[in-house]
């Protein structure tokens, strides 16, 4: 049977989920295998090291770089404290000295006799890792990091922008094709997470985000008007590290696309239960997509999938249209001739023949499908 | 030692996402591209070993072309008879742009100095350039410390000083990357290479500064004098170190270095080398671009003098909103022949960059997507002019007669009058499914001048015979030299034909050029070419005999008014005559007359299905 590559975004009900919770330079892990953690949980922790500060002695002596080393007050190793003594000049028979002061608290790290310059490295900065999901730590990697295991049901979007947060599910609309209604959002929605249909306009983020709502998971939202919550224009999809009250993952694409029904069926199952949302995203090589993460009791069962996405796209494959002109169609492959197929553009391309859920049926480049991985 | 004529050649290149092997057999009809194949790259989990990748492309060769290659994992050399078929290759040669290639950060002290010829060292052997540190370059410095923290580059070539100048100003260079501490990219197991190319007399304070925690190495100076370049000894040091350092912690890369039988070239570098070369033997002027999904590489040689230029974010696919972004909406639809809303427009463009791979489907997804390659591909252009320059900081005598134009040391090297051939790459150049689109697309986003030949890479196979044509081997040079110029005249390169464009002022309703052609199969065409259209006739890759009057206001290369007898050359497309306007080039503002202009234009060309039979 002919098969085709095409990785998908997953929408499972129950599935197993490792989680790994890993350190930006080598630190000390807080957690023991096997023990139970909230999201809340601190696994482990680490210093960066601290900034740094050059300081040109030589022109605010007004001497050569080759005499700093005999001007300075402290050696290469010392400590010292913001306004302390830095250098002093010899001055003119004991008179008219003239002082550098430190403009920060740090260490003495080099004093360059050829420039003139000191470097001194202020004090480390602690960064710590919490478990982000309820779950057991299934790893332990010394002086890296953990693994976070869990049951949960697990959904991937296609792009996001903020990072790590989480908060009680909100269900917002009736159904996958309706839009987050700016009115609807209260201010006792600060902290938890808004599920809207096909589409959130920037009147209703900016709503959400200024009542502190931690995040939304919709269908669409427009690409014009990421520039006014980012406050840049963005150019590659690299996303997760901006500074933002709500976090959004934005499940099937760019402009009004109704939710997949999987997808929204899924989390208005979960309405009311407390979800871990991340925007990250990554398109480039070591693809990253966003999620929402809904921990379920450990003794859940786990759901068969409905295909092994590994072994690729066969017939009878659950597959969605990520291209116009059938943007956002679910649809089961009929036939995967081998040969190549002329398009309207005339682009030469391998093709599947597409059963959609309406009983349409149409021919689609291959290229421009994507299985979807359910329970 | 003699000289070895070649029967037989394989070469690959290693992408970053797919490799490809080609397959070169000297024929009776001199060397010809014979085979070739393809195989996804192995670089990455879960075969992390990039030769597994190459044995794939190298097998469907093998069965495409009925020669066995490979016994097991080996590649057969030389080529011997075995019953009727030849077995094995004679020479067997490899580019590589898997991992992202070769990531570089250099520094100078003046950014427009030393910095540049950093730079145009780096992007010379085919790296791309993170980021360009210079004493001037307004960051204080514990903000430069924060960006070398953050950028993990592969390797840092530092320069900075004409020799016997003063060394502070570079030795405080080496002082910041000291304080910063850098970690290569790959792997943390080895020191950092840093490549210092400055002023001499600072060689042993940046020793010192460098050596214990760098893994440093000292070659000639970059900038020895003001009015010299001298990027060699960087660059084929840069290469060295690639294949030292970077290549060799790439998994599978030790294995296909033991391979080879020339060093490993980044593919870049290698289709700069081929382009440089081309100009050289031809004695041309040349311009040569690659559109990728993320990036776009622009080549040129200008008054003898090779540049490339990498556009790290415009490109067709991960990057194509930054295209949008960078172009502005406005510039984009300028080029649509249909209305679009801008909102919709851009939602589109947005979906192809969180589905990098997709297809355009519909003519309509096509034209958008050919509109934002012209886009990209201008704004790519327009960045590798304002860097391919003349050397900044020179005193340029000048005579009586210079003193009244306005021309001095920066100027830009690039004339599109001068220019003699236009070269395209790259999926959305070389696979547009009509020829005549990848020629209006490069017509349309380099604006070439006067008489300018065009051409695509059939199915990139540059790198692979950049790298074919630089083998350093005595015995063998020669002959891959020969193999590598000779396909790529016969199958590399599709002619697309010769863009004839006259600069200046039109004049509404007076003809714009006048032409009288004798084609090579003794037709001949006599016509006047009015303002604003566009105008194809069909001729082979063969002379035709023109003469070409244009108006007295307009410029075909030999002055205003002047006309020109010439030998045109022609191909699939034949001979454009682009009357449209150069210096002022201008679309209608009303969107209905800007419509109907780009449709009277694609019909010219047969560019679209629709434009057919009507």
């Amino acid at each position: 049977m002919a098969h085709a590559y095409t990785p998908g975004l997953k929408v499972l009900h129950a599935t197993t989920v490792q989680k790994p919770r890993i350190l930006p330079l080598k630190g000390k892990v807080t957690v023991e295998k096997g023990v139970e953690v909230t999201p809340e949980t601190i696994v482990c922790s680490t210093n960066l090291p601290g900034n740094v500060q050059m300081v040109n002695v030589a022109n605010l002596l007004n001497i050569e770089a080759s005499e700093v080393p005999e001007m300075m007050k402290k050696a290469v190793g010392d400590t010292i404290k913001q306004g302390e003594m830095l250098a002093e000049s010899a001055g003119l028979f004991g008179l008219f000295k003239s002082k550098v002061e430190s403009p920060t608290e740090g260490t003495i790290e080099q004093i360059s006799g050829t420039t003139g310059q000191v470097v001194i490295r202020e004090a480390p900065i602690p960064v710590e890792v919490d478990a982000y999901i309820s779950g057991i730590v299934h790893e332990v990697i010394p002086e890296e990091g953990v693994v976070i295991e869990s049951k949960a049901a697990l959904i991937q979007g296609i792009f996001g922008i903020g990072g790590e947060t989480r908060g009680e599910l909100k269900v917002m609309v009736a159904n996958r094709k309706e839009e987050l209604n700016p009115d609807d959002i209260k201010p006792e929605y600060k902290g938890k997470i808004l599920v809207a249909g096909n589409y959130v306009s920037l009147e209703a983020y900016l709503k959400a985000a200024s009542v502190g709502v931690a995040g939304i998971v919709t269908g669409g939202f427009d690409y014009n008007q990421l520039k006014e919550v980012l406050g840049y224009t963005l150019g590659v999809a690299i996303t997760g590290s901006e500074d933002l009250v709500t976090t959004m993952v934005v499940t099937e694409g760019f402009g009004k696309v109704n939710m997949a029904r999987r997808t929204f069926d899924l989390l208005k199952s979960h309405d009311g239960h407390f979800a871990s949302l991340n925007g990250a995203t990554q398109i480039r090589a070591g693809v990253i997509r966003p999620e929402i993460v809904i921990t379920l009791p450990a003794e859940t069962t786990e759901s068969e999938k409905s295909h092994d996405l590994s072994a690729g796209m066969g017939e009878g494959s659950l597959v969605r249209v990520i291209r116009a002109p059938y943007f956002g169609k679910l649809g089961h492959v009929k036939k995967l001739p081998p040969e190549l197929q002329k398009m309207e553009s005339e682009t030469m391309v391998r093709v599947a023949v597409i059963e959609f859920e309406n009983g349409d049926v149409k021919t689609v480049p291959r290229a421009n499908l994507e299985m979807v991985e359910t329970d | 030692m003699s000289e070895i004529v070649l029967k037989s050649i394989l070469a690959t290149d290693c992408g970053s996402t797919t490799t490809k092997a080609i397959l070169i057999e000297l024929t009776d009809d001199g060397y010809r591209l014979t085979a070739r194949g393809e195989a996804p790259t192995t670089v990455e989990a879960p075969f992390e070993d990039v030769t597994r990748g190459v044995l794939n492309a190298v097998r469907e060769v093998e069965e495409l072309s009925g020669r066995m290659i490979l016994d097991g994992d080996t590649i057969l050399r030389p080529e011997h008879a075995e019953g009727e078929k030849p077995k094995g290759v004679d020479v067997y040669v490899s580019t590589s742009s898997a991992g992202g290639g070769l990531q570089m950060m250099v520094a100078g002290v003046v950014k427009s100095m030393t910095g540049e010829s950093a730079q145009r060292a780096a992007l010379g052997a085919g790296s791309i350039v993170m980021d360009v540190l210079a004493s001037n370059d307004g960051r204080l410095p514990h903000q430069k410390i924060e960006r070398i923290r953050q950028l993990r580059p592969d390797m840092i070539l530092l320069s900075g000083g004409i020799d016997g100048g003063t060394i502070s100003h570079v030795v405080e260079l080496a002082e910041i990357l000291k304080a910063a501490k850098p970690k290569p990219r790959l792997g943390s197991s080895y020191k950092l290479p840093v490549i210092y190319a400055g002023n001499k007399k600072a060689q042993d304070k940046i020793q010192e500064t460098l050596g214990d925690i760098t893994d440093l190495t000292v070659v000639e100076n970059i900038r020895p004098v003001l009015e010299r370049e001298n990027l060699t000894p960087s660059r084929d040091k840069i290469h060295d170190l690639f294949m030292e350092h970077v290549m060799a912690q790439a998994p599978g890369y030790k294995k296909l270095m033991s391979w080879t039988d020339a060093p490993i070239m980044p593919t870049p570098g290698a289709v700069g080398a081929l382009i440089e070369m081309i100009a050289k033997r031809d004695d041309i002027s040349v311009v040569g671009v690659d559109i990728g999904g993320a990036t776009t590489d622009v080549f040129s040689v200008f008054k003898k003098t090779f540049n490339r230029t990498v556009s790290a974010n415009l490109g067709m696919s991960y990057s194509i909103t930054n295209v949008l972004a960078e172009a502005t909406i406005e510039n984009v639809i300028r080029w649509v022949p249909f209305p679009i809303d801008e909102k919709e427009l851009a939602n589109r463009i947005a979906n192809k960059m969180i589905r990098p791979t997709t297809i355009p489907q519909s003519l309509e997804e096509l034209k958008i997507e050919q509109a934002l390659a012209r886009e990209a591909l201008r704004l790519s252009f327009i960045q590798h002019k304002s860097f391919a320059v003349s050397l900044k900081g020179v005193q340029t005598e000048r005579t009586i007669s210079d003193a009244f134009e306005q021309s001095g040391s920066g100027e830009t090297l690039v004339d599109m009058m001068e220019l003699d051939l236009l070269v395209g790459s790259g999926g959305v150049l070389s696979h547009a499914p009509r020829r005549s689109q990848s020629a209006k697309m490069m017509i349309d986003a380099f604006m070439p001048e006067g008489i300018t030949q065009l051409a695509v890479d059939s199915i990139f196979m540059m790198p692979q015979l950049g790298v074919l044509a630089n083998v350093d081997k005595p015995d063998i040079r020669k002959s891959a030299e020969q193999a590598a110029l000779e396909v790529f005249e016969k199958d590399c390169l599709i002619r697309l034909g010769t863009c004839i464009a006259p600069v200046g002022k039109m004049k509404a309703g007076k003809p714009a050029l006048v032409i009288k052609l004798t084609l090579p199969d003794g037709r001949t065409v006599e016509k006047e070419l009015m303002p604003g259209t566009l105008e194809v006739i069909e001729a082979p890759y063969e002379a035709t005999w023109a003469e070409l009057t244009p108006d007295k206001n307009l410029d075909l290369g030999k002055g205003k008014g002047t006309a020109i007898e010439t030998n045109l050359y022609g191909g699939v497309e034949g001979l454009i005559f682009d009357t449209r306007g150069r210096q002022p080039f201008a679309l209608p503002e009303n969107q209905n007359e800007r419509i109907e202009k780009l449709k009277q234009w694609s019909d010219a060309m047969n560019e679209y299905p629709e434009s057919e039979g009507e």
